[in-house]
């Protein structure tokens, strides 16, 4: 099987890595790397429990082929904290209940923090256009869209 | 109820670890006497969950892991000839192959009823069955051993529909799925109840009008994000250690050892946070023993998760129920008798099932009073996965045929149907017709919120043609007075160690899956013992170290883990309050703990920290710890075979009202809105509470307008064969589907429930879908029997009705509310 040198940037530290060329961008995420806050849910690319940003973008990555990665900039949910503590959006998950059995949260998140990066005062409508990709068996969304909320109005407040 | 409250003015200066964000101030309970109890507290889960650091069973990774996959039978129904896994064996990577012969011992998740194999023997009864298991290096080593594995099938013929189960003999032609258990019985029905209660036929007869109908219910499945998946090791002492995304470890416990012939002394199983089940992970399932198994035969630890597809196929989700129901009612709209007839398809194994036959019968029996009931109840095998129980096990089927009996009853008499749901209510403190005792009951204040809050009396029948309003109610226990198994030991219990700092651990057998039992005994060990919930350690499922709960299902674990809970907490507490009185020469019941200190009540001024005063508690007492444990009341059921079955110390009561635009040229049905409002009892936490209620209408929405788990049949291709085994065919609603929901909490304070409160979690759900179908019927006319309640099913109701008909308003509208003939309202008030 042919295998290929790739080398990836998450959340701010570069990797190394000779891969499969039938690698999941997930599998690499969370064997390789041991970021297991990048979930699998269905194997599919409809729930989006796997989401993370490549340069940005939320992409779900067991539907990307790690050698597609290459040389890209990743994040993923245990990027999110720094120094400071959490992000106002991991906060508002917290504060509004955003999250129940917690398996969707990681791919909200990435969701969440792409749509309040272009759009840092979004509408209820375009919060759940945004996630509409990622599914959640447990809230019936109404606390996920109050965490995004919660998080643009935090971040509002900083202007 | 809790006397800890209401310790007078905060001291300004409290120590800095108590005043951290979620310390409450003294006296901040509102009246209550709660601290922390009934308001909005954070879940002790919250950060690890929002940080990506909480690690599932598949965030597991052990030195030398194997990775196991399990071969699955292709066929419905067939026998097994031969297996031959010398091929697979062969393979480079492969360490074991195992089959049906290696755990001959069959289980079952009802102790009456065990018919199922880890692995199958002789027989498979399903597409997807399984019949062996490999161990390997890694995933794609274990997925390629899989196809050199050679079984040889005898087909066999199959049966999918529970009509044609029904008129199976045993013959060649048409065999049972599984043989009588005893000779001359047809080996597919695998649980019949009828019971009656009062005189159902002279009630009947006598009764001013009766409706009839008959209702299909199409299964669905829970479809929890996180898979399942689960890991053994067996270590060099002979002790054997599963971890498992388990809703039940203390049933995994007993069945990994009785399968595998080992001591349960050996056996250790742990529950990680699990990702989701809803019923779905409420049994053992094949990969649990496999793993098990093949970490016993390799000596190396070994890791099996499903793919979504076997997701699809382990099911155990919500039975497909055919149902007809006769109700008789007099002119006032009064319930004379009631009669239903149910036949559930099982699937080919028992599951939960004799449970479930039961439970369709026996939950419809409030919150109205009948003076006549009688049910005749059926669930058959059938060559597909095996049902079982999902959100409202068995009650969600009939409640949507009954409520829209309810609603035809209503139509018939020109009643507002609120109006005849209040006409029938059967009060609090009150047994049903089939003797359940039912305690406290807000159903009635449940009506007048969804009334209130979504405008009933200017809209109902009111609207514009093709949107329409439909009301529903329905109830739930809060766990069974009967365990699985039969013993007399607790069902629920609780261990507190306090340590010197002031931390409390609480070691909890009780299953988190999103629920937030783990954040309900935080705050109730913070409520009783005055720490800061920061200074609340849960460590739960983990049958080494914590005492056994019987699992999360039924709803009971709130009921009886809170009680197991307060009842530990106050054990310590009570000696905590007699070393500081010692030491203040004061009577124990001047001492309160609270917001991190020990107050004199009298004279809060006069105060110690809270770990100063376990330490003067430890130092008279010895080291600190506490059991707390609750038991069902056991002389409370109905007296006749199967009148425990139903029986719960408490029961939930909920009332829902859905608004719906329908497009009768397509069939396309959109819920703008629901109103909901539970009876909880009390909320411990309302944001808990509030979230449990909104995941259990998506749910039931989802199941009325999108779900459907079906098969295929011989003339779609393959008989048996999973219409949609995945996410994208198996619908389930995004956040643009889902409809606007607003929860209204009603509190009735139940009188054994921990604070008073009850279940929370599957209650709600129930009548989401008969409030949808009335619904429907408002918005056009048009009766929906059959879910779900898609764009094709509505095309074909409206036009088999021969279109859309506006329908006249009631002749007889509600009372206002305090002017109906409430019988023995609960003093319950909406929050």
């Amino acid at each position: 099987m042919a295998t290929h040198q790739i080398t990836v940037t998450v959340n701010g530290a570069a990797h190394a890595a000779t891969v499969d060329s039938r690698l999941l961008l997930v599998h690499l995420i969370r064997d390789d790397l041991a970021l297991t806050g990048t979930h699998i849910g269905c194997d599919t690319t409809h729930c989006g429990a796997c989401t993370v940003l490549m340069d940005g973008v939320p992409v779900k990555s067991c539907t990307v082929l790690a050698v597609q990665a290459d040389g890209a900039e990743l994040g993923t949910v245990e990027g999110l904290a720094g120094a400071d503590g959490m992000t106002p959006l991991q906060e508002g998950f917290q504060e509004e209940h955003g999250l129940q059995c917690g398996f969707c949260t990681p791919g909200m998140l990435m969701t969440g923090t792409a749509l309040l990066e272009s759009n840092p005062n979004p509408s209820e409508a375009e919060i759940r256009e945004a996630i509409s990709g990622n599914l959640c068996r447990c809230t019936g969304y109404v606390n996920i869209v109050k965490a995004v909320e919660y998080a643009a109005g935090k971040m509002g407040e900083g202007d | 109820m809790s006397d800890s409250g209401g310790g007078g003015q905060a001291p300004a200066d409290l120590p800095l670890w108590a005043e951290t964000r979620d310390a409450p101030e003294p006296d901040s309970g509102g009246g209550s006497g709660f601290r922390l109890i009934g308001k909005p507290q954070r879940k002790v889960d919250g950060l690890a969950k929002a940080t990506g650091k909480a690690a599932y069973t598949d965030d597991i990774s052990l030195p030398g892991m194997l990775h196991g996959k399990i071969l699955r039978s292709p066929h419905p129904h067939a026998r097994i000839l031969s297996i031959d896994a010398s091929r697979a064996l062969a393979l480079e990577g492969v360490h074991a192959v195992i089959t049906g012969r290696d755990m001959p011992v069959r289980y079952g998740i009802i102790p009456w009823t065990p018919d199922e194999y880890p692995l199958c023997v002789e027989r498979v009864r399903y597409i997807g069955d399984g019949v062996a298991a490999v161990a390997a290096v890694d995933e794609d080593t274990a997925i390629r051993a899989l196809s050199r594995i050679r079984v040889d099938y005898q087909e066999l013929p199959a049966c999918l529909d529970p009509e044609e189960a029904l008129a199976a003999d045993g013959s060649e032609e048409r065999p049972f799925i599984h043989e009588p258990r005893r000779e001359g019985r047809n080996g597919n029905v695998t649980k019949r109840v009828e019971l009656s209660f009062g005189k159902v036929d002279g009630r009947m007869a006598g009764a001013e009008v009766v409706v009839e109908g008959e209702y299909f219910f199409e299964g669905t499945t829970h479809t929890p994000i996180e898979p399942h998946c689960a890991i053994g090791r067996y270590d060099e002492n002979g002790r054997l250690t599963v971890w498992s995304a388990t809703q039940v470890p203390h049933y995994l416990h007993r069945e990994l050892a009785s399968v595998l012939g080992l001591d349960p002394a050996t056996i250790r199983v742990v529950q990680p946070p699990v990702g989701g089940a809803f019923g779905g992970k409420s049994e053992p399932f094949d990969l649990e023993f496999c793993v098990a198994r093949l970490a016993m035969v390799t000596g190396r630890p070994v890791k099996i998760l499903y793919t979504r597809e076997e997701v699809f196929y382990a099911h155990r989700g919500r039975h497909p129920f055919h149902m007809k129901y006769r109700t008789g009612a007099d002119d006032e709209g009064r319930l004379q008798a009631v009669d239903a007839e149910v036949v559930l398809d099982g699937g080919a194994y028992a599951s939960f099932g004799l449970v479930t036959t039961y439970y369709a019968g026996q939950l419809l029996t409030a919150p109205y009073a009948m003076p006549a009931y009688r049910f005749d109840s059926t669930r058959v095998y059938t060559n597909k996965p095996a049902c079982g129980p999902k959100r409202g096990h068995g009650s969600v089927q009939p409640r949507f045929a009954f409520e829209v009996q309810l609603d035809k009853l209503a139509e018939r008499l020109g009643m507002d149907p609120i109006e005849l749901r209040r006409v029938n209510f059967m009060g609090s403190d009150t047994r049903t017709v089939n003797e359940l005792r039912v305690t406290s009951n807000g159903f009635l204040e449940c009506l007048d919120a969804v009334e209130k809050a979504s405008g009933w009396r200017e809209r109902f029948r009111r609207l514009p043609r093709g949107r329409g309003l439909g009301v529903a109610g329905s109830c739930y226990i809060s766990g069974t007075n009967y365990p699985v198994y039969p013993n007399e030991m607790p069902q629920s219990a609780i261990q507190l160690q306090v340590d010197r700092s002031g931390r409390v651990a609480v070691l909890s057998g009780a299953s988190e899956i999103g629920q937030g039992c783990d954040s309900m005994v935080a705050y109730i060990t913070a409520e009783e013992l005055g720490v800061p919930l920061e200074y609340v350690r849960v460590l739960a499922g983990d049958t080494d170290f914590t005492p056994v709960d019987l699992g999360a299902y039924s709803s009971r674990i709130t009921f009886m883990l809170g009680n197991a809970c307060i009842d530990a907490a106050r054990k310590l507490r009570r000696k905590v309050q007699e070393a500081v009185a010692g030491d203040w020469e004061c009577r124990p019941g001047e001492v309160q703990l609270a917001g991190g200190w020990a107050y004199y009540a009298p004279d809060t001024e006069r105060r110690m920290p809270i770990a100063q005063a376990f330490n003067l508690a430890e130092a008279r007492f010895g080291t600190l710890g506490a059991t707390g444990w609750y038991n069902t009341p056991r002389d409370n059921h109905g007296d006749y075979r199967g009148g425990t079955i139903g029986a719960s110390p408490a029961y939930s009561f909920t009332a829902h009202v859905a608004e719906v635009e329908v497009d009768v040229e397509t069939g396309v049905v959109d819920v703008a809105r629901i109103w909901v409002a539970h009876d909880c009892g009390r909320a411990l936490n309302p944001v808990l509470v509030e979230g449990q209620m909104e995941g259990s209408v998506y749910m039931g929405f989802a199941e009325a307008l999108m779900e459907e788990h079906i098969f295929k049949t011989a003339s779609q291709g393959r008989a048996g064969l999973h219409n949609a085994p995945s996410l994208l065919d198996y619908r389930i609603p995004t956040s643009l589907d889902t409809p606007e929901i607003e929860s209204l909490i009603v509190e009735s304070i139940d009188p054994e429930g921990p604070y008073g409160a009850k279940e929370a979690g599957e209650g709600p759900l129930h009548s989401s879908i008969p409030a949808i179908a009335n619904a429907i019927y408002d918005a056009t006319g048009v009766r929906m029997d059959r879910l779900p309640f898609s764009p094709p099913n509505v095309w074909k109701a409206i036009r088999d009705a021969g279109g859309p008909r506006s329908l006249k308003p009631p002749r007889r509208r509600a009372a206002a509310p305090g002017e109906s003939a409430h019988a023995g309202a609960a003093t319950a008030g909406v929050g």
